[in-house]
């Protein structure tokens, strides 16, 4: 049974194709190995209650695939983290859930989230925070920190999560899986629950770069539901680069002061080293305006929040308080009640930052900012192939070590949200372990590459060579073994 | 004091005959039950994402050639924000500094713009105001929601509440006529408000504005503007000053009153919304709502007036485009017959006929061909049958079809030709008539009727007017 969880979910789908492993067998063994969660990553689980089989796949032959409960399925529970949706399950099914159950892969369960993915540490969900497998005590990142998680921990084969600033990226690094947010657009956005939706996009948690790819493959593609999907051109193949030769990549040089950790410093450097190794050229390139991202994002986002969370009214699905008074007191009721304070924060934030009289000063500001951000990485791009940087400016910390501190908190974000504010792809490959600046046992250091818009078939060869390199084999100790 | 001139700009909006809502696939409707065209998208369910209708951008870009906009390359759906039941989302999406018709003209009045949005849900307040205040409960019917609506602001250029009236049915006739809408007012397919001011004549500055709503009828809208007007001028005239609200009209009372303030203190925070790309359409859309025009009223009335066509006749018929093809067709076969004249047939003696007869439909859908009317106007300008004959030859041509000549012969309407024949009975009807020959004789010109009316009643209508009138006179 365990020998069956050791094959990497492409390994899986090749023997299912061939015919040598029954698929019914190999979703079997890891709805046991989901059900032994210990880790608080999964919310509901198919096959472990009344509901089994309620997401129902014909013809298996892919990886059981663990979910985001951000995105809709129809019938099935889906909270995104929230205590407003407790109780509500959708009339319909995201259309990147669809595309993986028409590829013939059944769906493990919905995972543990921040709330409405607002958070860099799993510890704003209103169902509590999700374990790291490889230290109890620590955060597994956010938001997409239950994806993480159970694909770290041995609970899923892979995952699918969402990355607005960072919400796939680093929670991989922090559990040290591989994490790509692709291009704005590549995959739909249809029945996945809005945060951020200039920025919101799905993408694969995994243990390799090729399950990354097998992943995207299947999710990526033009959705007439998403007026702003527009796929890859050409698809996405399986990666076999074994080398980088003739590949330019750069290192931010804005990013190279002394404001991260020095164990991820050493094992980032470690990882440009191997680069060069395998024939790549590291160069210097510059994006002023990329220290800005952090205040750009925060406006950006919150605001677009505070437009999509107000459909949360107890009218009509969800949470109801206040429903004996007047609107005006149910609207007030159900939505105290039912958000949390990171998400009542950003509402606020947002709220002003679109205001008659601010906006300019604000959201518009905000915007020129990302404009600019663009250009500095379009600029890059003319001379390297890749910019690479740490994924997160350090390994995972501790459970509640910056839950008062929203500013430490969101700089978490400082390497990755450039990227999602520049809509281009970036990916998060496991490079080594560190240990954490108090001390402690040694824990994984994500390395990020970001490539230009639509450039994942490249990113991922690029990547997959990389990952060769590296070699990169710890697995957690501390998830159920 | 000075006069106090009218400054009126309207707000339309035209719900569109899309057969599907702006932004997802559920059908439109009018009248069914409530809440059975809804799906997830127009109920605002988590991750829901908008689609724009393309039927209903192609019937915006004919609206904005119809009313001579400039078209905008690349126009931008923006978020309005609110909180209210009608509003799922709690924003509508609309079109706020780009919109994808900007400025035009309709007749002599200037078109601000004209944009794309969704329409609210439909809230039914129960209780007997059927307004909010004093409602004991609220219910929310989802059909209209998202329904694609064109909002068409005016500039301030109208100077009165009959012209606005009469503009707006102008506009009404156009859209109908482009067939992108039902355009019922009843219904509320079509829902005028209008922004009313008053200023002292002369002066090129605004006063402070009042939008009126809820004027479901084209005569509310001219009542409720008028009431407004002289509102405003009293309250100017007593020294007062006019606060910028929103007045509701009350259609059984003919009441405005104000709504709450609180309702309209909104700060709708829009920003593009991100669910959405630029709407640019193609060229292939452009020259389709170009080429898909029918000649609209406002050119045909030029084009009538240019044929000699009063004005109201002219607009008599553009705002009937059957009809106006059924003119034209006389006017085809009608040689030597001045257009004016057939016009006026057509508007006039022949409507009056179908109604007479209670014929259904119009013109062209009667029994009177265009050939045949033309010839029975030939008639009579040729002075072979009066036009009291004329009249009584229509009548039966709306029964029976056919020529009017037959008739003309088998009634023996034909316009008494001898002479002599006429004198005599001109005569006579002198003789009988003495008083009224009297009076005549005294200056009292109107008395002549009374003798005219003899011999018309001793000739069966048959004798031309002008000539008993000449005979009478030489007789006097």
């Amino acid at each position: 049974m365990t020998d069956l969880l050791q094959l990497t979910a492409l390994e899986a789908h090749e023997a299912m194709v061939a015919g040598g492993l029954s698929a019914e067998e190999y979703t079997a063994a890891w709805r046991d190995a989901a059900a032994g969660d210990g880790l608080n990553a999964y919310l509901w689980q198919d096959g472990s209650s009344e509901e089994a089989g309620a997401i129902a796949v014909e013809d298996a032959r892919l990886a059981p695939v663990a979910v985001k409960d951000i995105f809709c399925t129809e019938g099935v529970p889906t909270t995104a983290g929230s205590k407003i949706l407790e109780g509500y399950r959708p009339p319909y099914t995201a259309t990147a859930v669809r595309k993986l159950l028409e590829a013939g892969a059944p769906i493990l369960g919905k995972t543990n989230m921040d709330e409405f993915a607002m958070g860099s540490s799993n510890e704003n969900s209103a169902y509590g925070p999700v374990l790291n497998p490889w230290d109890r005590g620590r955060v597994p990142g956010g938001s997409s920190g239950g994806s993480a998680a159970v694909v770290a921990g041995g609970l899923a084969p892979w995952a699918i999560g969402t990355d607005t600033g960072g919400s796939i990226r680093q929670p991989a690094a922090f559990c040290g899986i591989v994490g790509l947010k692709p291009t704005y657009g590549a995959i739909s956005r249809y029945g996945m629950i809005a945060f951020a939706s200039s920025l919101d996009q799905c993408g694969p948690l995994t243990r390799t770069v090729s399950d990354a790819a097998l992943l995207l493959g299947i999710l990526q593609g033009q959705d007439p539901c998403d007026s702003t999907s527009v796929g890859i051109e050409g698809g996405i193949s399986l990666p076999t680069q074994e080398d980088l030769s003739g590949l330019r990549f750069g290192v931010p040089a804005e990013l190279r002061g002394d404001d991260y950790d020095s164990g991820v410093r050493a094992v980032f450097e470690q990882a440009l080293r191997k680069i060069a190794d395998l024939g790549g050229e590291i160069a210097e390139v510059s994006l002023p305006s990329s220290e800005h991202g952090i205040s750009a994002y925060y406006v950006i986002a919150p605001a677009e929040a505070s437009s999509n969370l107000a459909r949360y009214d107890g009218v009509r699905y969800g949470m109801r308080a206040g429903g004996d008074g007047d609107l005006v007191e149910m609207y007030e009721t159900t939505r105290s009640e039912g958000f949390g304070a990171e998400v009542k924060r950003r509402i606020m934030l947002g709220t002003y930052a679109l205001s008659s009289g601010y906006y300019e000063a604000y959201y518009g500001q905000a915007q020129k900012v990302r404009t600019r951000i663009a250009e500095d990485f379009g600029g890059a791009f003319a001379s390297v192939d890749f910019v690479v940087t740490p994924t997160a400016p350090s390994v995972a910390f501790e459970l509640g070590e910056k839950t008062d501190d929203p500013l430490a908190m969101y700089l978490n974000d400082f390497f990755t949200v450039p990227m999602s504010l520049a809509g281009i792809p970036a990916i998060s490959i496991p490079a080594g372990l560190a240990e954490p600046e108090g001390g402690g046992p040694r824990l994984p250091v994500g390395f990020q590459i970001a490539g230009p818009a639509f450039s994942e078939q490249k990113l991922l060869d690029a990547a997959h060579a990389l990952e060769r390199g590296i070699g990169f084999d710890a697995r957690p100790g501390g998830a159920d073994a | 004091m000075p006069e106090m001139e009218a400054v009126i700009g309207l707000e339309i909006h035209v719900q569109l005959a899309t057969r599907t809502k702006m932004f997802c696939g559920c059908e439109l409707s009018f009248g069914d039950e409530p809440n059975v065209h809804t799906c997830p998208v127009c109920l605002a369910h988590p991750g829901v994402l908008p689609v724009p209708n393309e039927q209903a951008i192609r019937y915006a870009l004919q609206i904005g050639a119809a009313l001579n906009c400039e078209i905008a390359p690349r126009s931008i759906f923006h978020r309005k924000n609110y909180f209210y039941p009608d509003s799922p989302k709690a924003y509508q999406i609309s079109q706020y500094d780009i919109p994808i018709c900007g400025a035009g003209r309709l007749g002599d009045i200037r078109i601000h713009r004209a944009h794309l949005e969704e329409d609210a849900a439909k809230m039914i307040h129960v209780g007997e105001s059927g307004r909010i205040h004093g409602s004991g409960a609220s219910l929310v019917d989802f059909n209209r929601g998202g329904t694609p609506l064109v909002e068409i602001v005016t500039e301030p250029d109208l100077r009165g509440a009959a012209e606005a009236a009469e503009w707006a049915r102008l506009l009404r006739e156009t859209v109908r006529q482009l067939g992108v809408s039902d355009v019922n007012m009843e219904e509320g397919s079509l829902r005028v408000d209008a922004n009313v001011s008053v200023r002292p004549a002369g002066s090129a500055e605004l006063g402070t504005k009042t939008e009126l709503k809820n004027m479901n009828s084209f005569r509310f809208l001219q009542r409720g503007i008028e009431a407004e007007l002289t509102r405003q001028r009293e309250v100017i005239e007593a020294g007062g000053r006019i606060e910028q609200e929103t007045l509701h009209f009350d259609p059984r009372t003919g009441d405005l009153t104000p709504l709450r303030s609180k309702e309209e203190a909104h700060d709708y925070r829009y920003f593009p919304e991100p669910d959405l790309v630029p709407l640019a359409p193609s060229e292939e859309m452009l020259r389709e709502a170009r080429e898909s025009l029918p000649e609209l009223p406002v050119a045909r009335i030029a084009r009538y007036e240019e044929m000699g066509v009063p004005g109201d006749v002219a607009l008599t018929l553009a705002t009937d485009p059957r009809t106006a093809g059924y003119f034209e067709d006389a006017v085809g076969v009608a040689e030597g017959i001045e257009p004016r004249v057939l016009a006026n047939w057509v508007t006039g003696e022949l409507a009056a006929a179908l109604r007479q007869e209670d014929v259904e439909g119009g013109a062209a859908d009667s029994r009177v061909t265009p050939a045949a009317l033309a010839t029975l106007v030939r008639m009579v300008q040729e002075k072979k049958i009066s036009h009291g004959s004329g009249k009584a030859v229509l009548a039966a041509l709306v029964v029976e079809g056919g020529d009017p000549e037959p008739i003309v012969e088998r009634e023996g309407l034909a316009q008494m030709s001898d002479s002599g024949e006429l004198e005599a009975i001109v005569e006579k009807a002198m003789a009988d008539n003495a008083d009224a020959v009297a009076r005549i004789r005294e200056g009292n010109e109107k008395a002549i009727g009374a003798v005219v009316g003899a011999v018309m009643r001793e000739t069966k209508g048959r004798a031309d007017g002008g000539e008993v009138n000449r005979l009478i006179r030489e007789r006097l």
